[in-house]
């Protein structure tokens, strides 16, 4: 684009990333702070990391939050594909509305509604057919997959439509049954949008605290239900230090996305110089 | 003549008692209330490069997606080698496209973009090594065949996608306008590669452009197309020299015309009054007298001179030239006629204009003429 | 891997592997629809209809804590019971009533507040550099992979009476007494402002990114301002941006529980908070559904139009 920001707009995104990122880098400026109360310096010290370290409900806590975020972004990556491949290439089938109303409404249903209605789903059935009968592990995973399929489904059929069905067309006229066109073509073409759809389920799944909080049942303490019961009471250190440690874990995931990313570009540039040459 | 050669090389020419490969027959296709294609027929020969030509729209592209099997036809049928494709899904039919945007697989390399379509064959690995390193031969790509497509110029891509398409043997290419992505120097050259290339395989192509070039300098016969409908189906001479229609007249390179009465019909002429004047035709053609008729001329086959002499006799008007466009190995001169009509010629510059004395330019008196050989007879 | 799943799809061991594996093939579009559809139907379709079904029961003192719908009598008779005490409860109570409005209200303004600032930022990335773009983009995608409830609990610090800019305001001897501003309506709209800000940005930012650059070159080429061009050429284009991330804030935002729970304290009533305390501590489950059902009811014309909008954008294009 030729024309360049305003003075305006260019200021505008610097408050705009200051607003973003000052509470985060206070956050970790402040884990490393020695006083126990959070606000008051009292020197830099690491005394709440080994305090974080030393706590066995925090490991608990962490592991159980890990576990259902690996099993919800799998299966939410599967169902979300497939639900994603029937809208957009499909064409009409019966009940394709309500269908297409159903993976939308997650996007954006207030998490109170899920939670609620997730809950008194679970304690009918469990009635009914005796199934699930405790809630944990099973009950908050199922949850999760049931929104976060929404957003791999969101993602699937955006790459999708952007893609066309010509590649799909191709493969066909060369002899390719559909199912084979699906696995040779579609599904490599989606590789992208699959693993960015993983990740989305995966960080929606870790990060949900509304939802788990109805679906749990006891002795099933996910991480963010663990932190919400701390700092309800207000401020703790050791809040700050296990921020410190999320933030600095999704930084470099991040970075090495980043890198990878770069290096892909790097080598779409190799390739376009290379065919540059081909021309002349 | 042509009957008695079962194996004529060129069967299009004299059709009686010749099997048609292709056979389309009341073809329709409509996507809502718009038709696509409206109710054709059409026969087309082993061995033939057949363009399908028209403006963006025509239906050009649906008939070939019909035969590629990718759009399903609301009525009438296509056969290929006698065969019925209604039920034939695009997987199992005998013919393999190239897509207008090679559609080439990304995540493949140039060998295995081209393997593809013989492994859903089950042909064995050995053949399929020894078919695919055949055809980059052909194509001239055997030292790429290790590349990614987006490795590749936009010409090598091209080559691919025709290797891609005809390495499986398909008893019909469909070639979706196949030339439109290279820029207009390649585009020339590639032309001439293509029918080469076509007569080595002697595959029958069907090709979908909107270059009328293209479409001559290709085809062995070719359908204009217009509104889901074939306007006129012959040979380039044919569809240049005998447009029977004001579309294809105009279509086709460029038409002055005029519309007239037709007042003599005898076996080796008409005669026919228009406003502007008499056009004497001496081709055969016979029209009905006194039957309203158009009459077509292509501009470089009218004679211009200057003259200040008016018209005397038919194939003859006289005007003055209204704009001078140079155009380096022609001139184009509008000429107004005292009707008012603009009528276009063109002439070739033998000389240097700023040598040339003598040359015609702005508001000059000039006459033109032309062979009564040279009139074009158009139906509406 | 062509020729690797080849043979395999040919030699089944027996001839009843060999049916399911046709019969998977015939019946796979089928299947690939089914699976997530079912899931859908079972698992978000059906607890609105429990839902519903419990806002319409009495509260009881038993687990689950509601009458049923339907009871068997002794002489073998259906008696149905339905009551709409819930929600005639819920319209009278005031306290319900003026927290559905002041949710809307806090809802709304916040909306605004994220389409004013978010706005001008999505502007200021898609008319970046080449380099900056992406950048840029990263950094504002970057909040939205860390955690939520960690991000809230930054304000907390932020914000207290003790907290960094209290201090900091003292400190510089601005003020002498800390102002309060945790716990209270300024500490939501802040909160879900910065919580929501992503959801407004990328919309924004990936409908002016398709926008044609020449139109707005095109408009400086007829003789339009700057300001011009944004008014009558940038802003009516980005129309489906804005209605998507006001939607994507909105609807959300309603019914947000921890931002007015951490941030509002006791001080600002949101529903979301409501219903989840008249669910959790006075385990009275008809009320909360009733609630719940209430919510829905407001949200049910925003939701329609956001998944028209997103609807439009997958089919064609």
């Amino acid at each position: 684009m030729t024309q360049t920001r305003s003075r305006f707009l260019t200021v505008m995104l610097t408050l705009g990333l200051a607003f973003f990122y000052i509470p985060i880098l206070l956050l970790v400026i402040y884990s490393f702070n020695n006083s126990k109360l959070v606000p008051v310096w009292g020197g830099w010290s690491t005394r709440w990391y080994q305090e974080l370290f030393q706590s066995e409900e925090v490991w608990e806590a962490v592991l159980l939050s890990l576990q259902i975020a690996v099993v919800n972004a799998t299966f939410a990556t599967l169902l979300g594909t497939l639900a994603g491949l029937a809208m957009v290439r499909f064409g009409g089938f019966r009940g394709r509305t309500l269908f297409g109303g159903m993976l939308v409404a997650p996007l954006v249903m207030p998490e109170v509604i899920t939670g609620l209605s997730l809950l008194v789903f679970f304690i009918s059935l469990s009635e009914l057919i005796g199934w699930p009968s405790q809630r944990g592990f099973t009950t908050i995973t199922i949850a999760h997959i049931t929104f976060s399929m929404a957003f791999v489904a969101v993602t699937v059929q955006a790459r999708l439509t952007g893609m066309g069905q010509t590649l799909e067309e191709a493969a066909a006229d060369l002899g390719a049954k559909p199912f084979k066109v699906l696995t040779a073509i579609t599904i490599p073409r989606l590789t992208p949008a699959l693993i960015s759809g993983w990740l989305l389920a995966f960080t929606l799944s870790l990060d949900d605290l509304v939802i788990a909080s109805f679906v749990t049942g006891p002795g099933s303490t996910t991480l963010p239900i663990l932190i919400f019961s701390r700092i309800r009471l207000g401020l703790r250190p050791d809040i700050n230090a296990m921020a410190t440690i999320m933030i600095i874990a999704i930084s470099i995931c991040v970075a090495i996305a980043a890198i990878l990313i770069f290096r892909q570009q790097q080598a779409e540039l190799r390739d376009q110089q290379m065919a540059f040459k081909e021309e002349g | 003549m042509a009957a008695i050669d079962a194996f004529s090389d060129t069967p299009w020419l004299d059709p009686a008692g010749q099997k048609p490969l292709v056979q389309i027959k009341g073809l329709t296709k409509s996507f809502g209330a718009f038709t696509a294609i409206d109710n054709i027929d059409l026969d087309i020969y082993q061995g033939e490069l057949f363009c399908l030509l028209g403006g963006s729209g025509c239906g050009k592209s649906t008939l070939l997606r019909m035969l590629a099997g990718f759009e399903t036809p609301n009525g009438g049928e296509i056969l290929i080698d006698g065969v019925d494709m209604a039920h034939v899904p695009a997987y199992e039919r005998p013919t393999n496209m190239m897509f207008q945007s090679y559609a080439l697989f990304p995540h493949m390399t140039v060998e295995k973009n081209i393997a593809f379509g013989l492994q859903q064959d089950g042909v064995g690995k050995s053949e399929i090594k020894d078919r695919v390193h055949d055809i980059l031969t052909l194509v001239e790509l055997q030292d790429y065949k290790k590349r990614k497509p987006q490795q590749l110029s936009g010409g090598q891509r091209q080559r691919v996608a025709l290797a891609r398409a005809l390495v499986k043997q398909p008893k019909l290419l469909l070639l979706d306008e196949p030339l439109a992505a290279l820029d207009k120097k390649l585009r020339k050259q590639t032309q001439f590669e293509l029918a080469n290339i076509q007569e080595q395989v002697g595959v029958t192509f069907i090709v979908v452009t909107h270059d009328q070039e293209e479409a001559m300098t290709l085809s062995t016969r070719m359908a204009v197309m217009d509104a889901g409908r074939f306007k006129q189906i012959g040979t380039p001479t044919e569809i240049y020299e005998f447009p029977d229609s004001r579309f294809v007249a105009d279509f086709i390179g460029s038409a002055n015309i005029f519309e007239g009465r037709v007042v003599e019909d005898s076996a080796d002429h008409i005669l026919v009054t228009t406003e502007a004047c008499d056009v004497f035709i001496d081709h055969g053609q016979s029209v009905k007298i006194d039957s309203r008729i158009w009459v077509g001329l292509r501009p470089e086959k009218i004679r211009i001179e200057k003259s200040e002499a008016a018209a005397s006799g038919p194939n003859q008007i006289s005007g003055i030239v209204d704009d001078v466009g140079y155009l380096g190995e022609t001139s184009i001169y509008k000429v107004k006629l005292e009707s008012g009509q603009i009528v276009d010629v063109a002439a070739p510059n033998q000389m240097r204009p700023s040598s040339n004395s003598d040359r015609i330019t702005w508001d000059d008196k000039v006459l033109l003429s032309w062979e009564p050989s040279n009139a074009m007879l158009l139906s509406s | 891997m062509t020729d690797a799943t080849q043979p395999s799809e040919k030699l089944p061991a027996s001839s009843w592997m060999r049916d399911l594996a046709r019969r998977a093939q015939e019946n796979w579009r089928l299947i690939v629809i089914a699976i997530p559809f079912v899931w859908l139907l079972f698992f978000f379709l059906a607890p609105f209809f429990i839902v519903a079904k419990i806002s319409l029961a009495e509260l009881a003192i038993a687990s689950p804590p509601f009458t049923r719908m339907m009871e068997w009598s002794n002489n073998g008779i259906v008696t149905i019971r339905i009551v709409f005490d819930n929600f005639a409860y819920i319209i009278d109570d005031p306290l319900y009533f003026d927290t559905y409005l002041n949710s809307i209200k806090i809802s709304a303004s916040a909306t605004l507040l994220c389409l004013l600032l978010g706005y001008p930022i999505a502007y200021a990335i898609v008319r970046s550099g080449p380099v900056a773009k992406p950048i840029f983009l990263f950094l504002i995608i970057l909040p939205f992979w860390t955690s939520f409830l960690l991000r809230v609990y930054a304000w907390m610090g932020l914000l207290a009476d003790q907290g960094t800019i209290n201090n900091l305001l003292i400190g510089l001897g601005l003020i002498d007494e800390p102002i309060r501003m945790l716990y209270t309506e300024f500490a939501v709209y802040v909160g879900i402002v910065y919580t929501y800000m992503p959801f407004m940005i990328l919309p924004l930012y990936a409908n002016m990114e398709r926008l044609d650059g020449s139109l707005n070159e095109a408009a400086a080429d007829l003789g339009a301002r700057q300001t011009t061009t944004f008014f009558r050429i940038t802003l009516p284009l980005t129309k489906p941006g804005i209605i998507a991330g006001s939607l994507l804030v909105f609807i959300p935002a309603t019914g947000e529980y921890v931002v007015p729970d951490l941030l509002g304290g006791g001080n600002v009533q949101m529903i979301g908070r409501v219903l989840f305390n008249e669910f959790s501590r006075n385990s009275d489950w008809p009320v909360a559904s009733a609630v719940a059902i209430m919510l829905l009811f407001f949200l049910v014309v925003p939701m329609m139009i956001f998944q028209y909008f997103q609807g439009k954008s997958s089919e064609v294009r």
